[in-house]
This record gives C-alpha cells, sequence and structure tokens, in this order.
C-alpha cells in the first residue's frame, strides 16, 4: 500500500473551489512534484495535508491512518513535515535552538525536569543537542549553531527550515516551492541535497516547484494543478511534453 | 565552560546582593524610607520577571496581572489571618495563594488564549476590572472596599531572608524553564505559530502553560505584598499596577530576565529617590522612562549588537 493516500480531496472557501477532488497515491521513499500555474491550489493542497485547513470532503490516509479532522501538530507527530513558501523560522531563537525545538516531541521530558534542571533533564538535553547538531551537520549549518535565526543569509534559511522539518523524524516530507528566490548555483546545490536527505533519512518526499529543471531533473512522477483540480500525472517526461500541460502554464 | 561561568557569575552575584541589603539593614545605614522599599522591589521583581515569560517569551500582552497579583494576595492574607507560627503560616500561604492565582490563570487562560495581539490585551485588562470588581463586591471575606485589615506583617525587611529566597527562585524557575524543551515551544510560538504547530508543538496548551506559570508566581509574589502592607484594598490592583509590571518588562528588553530585574529595581527606587524634588518627581521618572525606551531602540544599541554578531562571524572563519 502506497504512503499517502489522497482520495477526492477538495475545500470550498464560500463560493470558490480551490482544490477539487484531488487524488493522489505516493510510494514510499518516493520523490513526487506537485506544480501548476500560480493560483492553482498547490499550497492549498499541502495545507490540507497539514491540518491547516479543514477538507470539505475527501480523506487523506498515511500509512493507512486517516488525517482528516487532526490538528496541525497531530499530523506532525503522525509523521507528515513541511516547510513553507514564505520562510517561517523562529527568528529570535539561535539556529540550534530552531532544531531543538522541533525534537519536541521526538525528546521528551516532564515539566518538573525543566523547571529544576535535573540530572533526566541534563542528560535529554545533551541527547537533543547532538541530534540536532548531527542534522545540521547534514546541511552544513553546524557551524552557524549560535547564530540567530533571521542573521543567516537566505539560502541557509531555507536549509535550517528543511533540517528543522527533518528533525520531527516524518515518514513524509512537503517541501513548498525549496528554489524560490535561489540563483541556478544555489538551485543545483538543493537538488543535491534533497537527493542527500531522501537517502540519508529515508524520507518520502512531496515538493511543490516552479523550477521546471529541478522538477524534471529530481522528481520521478509529477502530480499537475489547474484551478484547483488535477490536470495530468504521470512520469516528468511525458507530463511535461502533455498540450495540455503546456497550454495550462503558457495559455493558448 | 561558558555556560558554567554565568552560573558562577550570577550566583555570586546573588550572594552579594543579599550580603549587601543585610549588612545596610543592620547598620541602619539606611532611611525608614528606603527600608521600607526593600521589599516592595522584591514583589515587584517577581511580578516583572512572571510577566516577562507571557509578554517576553510567548509574545502576548497582558494587561491584566494585578488581578493575579490580588488573588494571590487575598488568598494568602486569609491564611496568614490564621496566625500560625510564621515557619508554617508563610509557606502554606504561598502555596495557597500561588494556587489560587494558578487556578484563575487557568480560568481565564482558556478562553482568553484563543485570542491573539490586540483582542488578547483588551480581553485581560478587561478580567482585570472583573477580579478587582468582585473582591470590592465579596465584603463578608475581603472586606470590600474598606479593605482586609490586620493581615500579620511577616513579609517586611525583618524578615529579608525568606523574601529574597523565594525571589531567586521565581528567577531561576523563569530563567530554567525558558532554556528548556517547554520553553523553546512558548518562544518557538512567539517567533511564528504556524510553524510551531507544523514542527508538532500543541501552541494552546503552552499558552496555557506559560500563562498559569506566570499566574502563580505573581500569585506568590502577592501573598509577599498582603504581609509586607498589612492591608489590602481592591483599588490597589487596579490596571495602573498592571501597566506599570508592563512597563518594567517593555524596558527590560522582552525575554531579558536580567534587564526585567534591573528596570523593575530601578523603576520601584527611582520615584522614592525622587521624593526631594517632589515638584519634578514624575516628571523625571516619565523622562527616565523615555530615555530607557529610546536607548532599547537606539542604533547605538543596535551597533552593540551588530558588533557581537560580527565577532561571533569571525571567530566562525576562523575555526572553520
Amino acid at each position: 500500500m502506497a504512503l499517502l493516500e489522497v482520495k477526492n480531496l477538495g475545500i470550498s472557501f464560500g463560493g470558490l473551489r480551490a482544490v477539487d477532488n484531488l487524488n493522489m497515491s505516493i510510494e514510499k521513499g518516493a520523490l513526487v512534484g506537485l506544480i501548476g500555474p500560480n493560483g492553482a491550489g498547490k499550497t492549498t493542497a499541502f495545507n490540507l495535508l497539514t491540518g491547516v485547513y479543514m477538507p470539505t470532503d475527501g480523506s487523506i490516509l498515511l500509512d493507512g491512518v486517516n488525517l482528516v479532522g487532526k490538528k496541525p501538530a497531530q499530523i506532525c507527530q503522525a509523521g507528515v513535515a513541511r516547510t513553507f513558501q514564505n520562510i517561517r523560522l523562529f527568528s529570535q531563537m539561535s539556529v540550534l535552538d530552531n532544531v531543538k525545538a522541533a525534537l519536541h516531541n521526538e525528546v521528551r521530558y516532564s515539566l518538573f525536569g525543566s523547571i529544576v534542571h535535573t540530572p533526566g533533564y541534563r542528560k535529554k538535553e545533551r541527547e537533543m543537542d547532538e541530534r540536532a547538531e548531527k542534522i545540521l551537520n547534514v546541511f552544513g549549518l553546524d557551524i552557524y549553531k549560535d547564530f540567530l535565526a533571521s542573521n543567516l543569509p537566505y539560502g541557509k534559511q531555507r536549509k535550517l527550515e528543511i533540517a528543522r522539518a527533518l528533525a520531527t523524524d516524518p515518514k513524509l516530507l512537503l517541501l513548498d516551492e525549496p528554489a524560490a528566490g535561489m540563483n541556478p548555483n544555489e538551485t543545483a546545490e538543493l537538488m543535491e541535497t534533497i537527493e542527500l536527505i531522501r537517502e540519508k533519512f529515508g524520507v518520502t518526499i512531496l515538493l511543490i516547484e516552479h523550477d521546471m529543471k529541478l522538477v524534471s531533473g529530481i522528481c520521478e512522477y509529477l502530480y499537475v494543478l489547474n484551478f484547483g483540480t488535477e490536470l495530468a500525472h504521470g512520469k516528468p517526461e511525458d507530463v511535461l511534453n502533455n498540450p495540455q500541460v503546456i497550454t495550462a502554464y503558457l495559455g493558448e | 565552560m561558558k555556560k558554567n561561568r554565568k552560573l558562577i557569575i550570577n550566583g555570586v552575584l546573588a550572594v552579594a546582593v543579599y550580603v549587601l541589603v543585610m549588612v545596610l539593614v543592620n547598620t541602619g545605614m539606611l532611611t525608614r524610607q528606603l527600608m521600607s522599599l526593600i521589599i516592595p522591589c522584591c514583589t515587584y521583581t517577581m511580578l516583572a520577571v512572571s510577566l516577562s515569560l507571557v509578554v517576553g517569551f510567548l509574545g502576548e500582552l497582558s494587561l491584566g496581572h494585578a488581578a493575579f497579583l490580588s488573588i494571590g494576595a487575598y488568598a494568602g492574607a486569609l491564611v496568614l489571618k490564621l496566625e500560625l507560627p510564621i515557619w508554617i503560616g508563610l509557606p502554606a500561604a504561598l502555596l495557597v495563594g500561588g494556587a489560587a492565582a494558578g487556578i484563575l490563570g487557568v480560568i481565564i487562560g482558556m478562553p482568553v488564549l484563543r485570542l491573539r495581539g490586540d483582542y488578547l490585551a483588551i480581553v485581560t485588562l478587561g478580567f482585570g476590572e472583573i477580579i478587582k470588581s468582585v473582591f470590592n463586591a465579596m465584603t463578608p471575606i475581603t472586606g470590600g472596599a474598606k479593605g482586609l485589615s490586620q493581615i500579620p506583617l511577616v513579609t517586611t525587611y525583618r524578615n529579608f531572608t525568606p523574601v529574597y529566597i523565594l525571589t531567586v527562585l521565581t528567577i531561576l524557575v523563569v530563567a530554567h524553564l525558558v532554556n528548556s524543551r517547554h520553553g523553546r515551544a512558548v518562544c518557538a510560538i512567539r517567533d511564528n505559530y504556524i510553524a510551531a504547530e507544523a514542527v508538532g508543538i500543541p501552541v494552546s496548551r503552552y499558552k496555557i502553560l506559560a500563562f498559569v506559570v506566570a499566574a502563580v508566581l505573581a500569585g506568590m509574589a502577592g501573598v509577599v505584598y498582603a504581609g509586607n502592607i498589612g492591608i489590602l484594598k481592591p483599588t490597589n490592583f487596579d490596571y495602573n499596577t498592571s501597566i506599570e509590571i508592563l512597563v518594567m518588562v517593555v524596558l527590560g528588553g522582552m525575554g531579558n530576565i536580567g534587564g526585567t530585574v534591573a528596570a523593575a529595581l530601578i523603576l520601584r527606587i527611582l520615584p522614592e529617590l525622587l521624593r526631594n524634588v517632589s515638584n519634578y518627581r514624575m516628571l523625571i521618572y516619565a523622562i527616565a522612562l523615555i530615555a530607557m525606551m529610546l536607548f532599547n531602540n537606539s542604533s547605538f544599541k543596535r551597533t552593540l549588537v551588530e558588533k557581537r554578531n560580527l565577532r561571533q562571524a569571525e571567530k566562525i572563519q576562523k575555526e572553520g
């Protein structure tokens, strides 16, 4: 059975049907792209998957567990992590603390431990530090660990957001336009990073992207959205040569 | 290493302040007027540090902190009036005062923390006034507008030691909490609550947690307040008090515990020192407020921060 099974997913905002009858099936370990013109409903679909919006209809199954009706924090614990189109870091916290905040449910201790700083607290904090530094190391961010997140350059902020998402130990990672605002060199580097984290963390990835070079370069399967409905899906080379898709992007 | 050094410095500082106050009190170098300031300095430090948990770390503006101070004060005063021996009476009063404030924190927090920003601020302001009115109306228990009097004076400057320990403990609780899994969750909510939810932090639960811990600590401060002043009137806890505490937190630099303590002490002591020039007292106080705020926002301070960042970057380059 597929890791993520989305059936007839839809949401209406008043009279606007932002996403309609969306079906997706993503196998474990896959790297899948979700593309479409601006306003097609891609980010709305992500918001539905992560519980930010409540779908009006349809179902979302992750590993057979229903995600509809759960809160974002519960969905995260169920194994879905995400990044945001407009970066949302914990800007006044250090780079290390950004990742440690995401380890919230991975390494636990009691409120009493927090207030008294018991030996148990110290042990767990060390474990947190080690795990966080290990993740930062993968992204080459470990040397910046004491920086405020807001002081990082843009490209590194994007990476930190991915690192933070991975700290929650997800089964499925959703990346919302990871290459937005990057130059070709940074994009190339990002493609390598995405490949690397898939191997290293054994995570399934679904990404939204407008950079067709990135999409055709690393995605194994594509879903195309247009006006909230699915326009096409299949292998990148087929989808990107589909006349309907080209029309949707470029017009008649 | 760095952490340990900080710990030692803070420890030494805490002991030094204690010794200094004890020496000043016992050698009679302080005037009566200054002696009477010692305990208010402690209570306001506790209040400001506890409020900084909500305003500085959770990032929500609460204009009703005096409500928690008042319920702690009244509940504690009722226990103190039982005239138990002080070594049972005071801890029992602190326990009851803190618990009462904590329960009120949950009751107020549940509906209030569904809101954010300006709306939350206004609602806390309303709750503060409601609590004040309730105490005014509960005449049989609280003495109503006439006040609750003849509270045993167990926390005057003669009993500085337990009050000081409580103050230091309050600061420690907040400082420890901030530097922990729970505190990081609270700060994450402040910085970006959508992202905090997305990394699995239950936002409502941690908002309530910060609110309730702050309430408990303020309630305990209330007990100290009651045991120092001897008489409680609802008008002591109007929104001016809440604003005064808030000003301390803002001046101290939100989320900066050391700064908050300093601001609390300065704002408590300054008006009293200025009594000699009573005509200009409030004027100078106001100017001092503005000056501190300007400093917090000044390019001078920004340059200092930037220099620190630069040093950090250089250090990394050297190591890398």
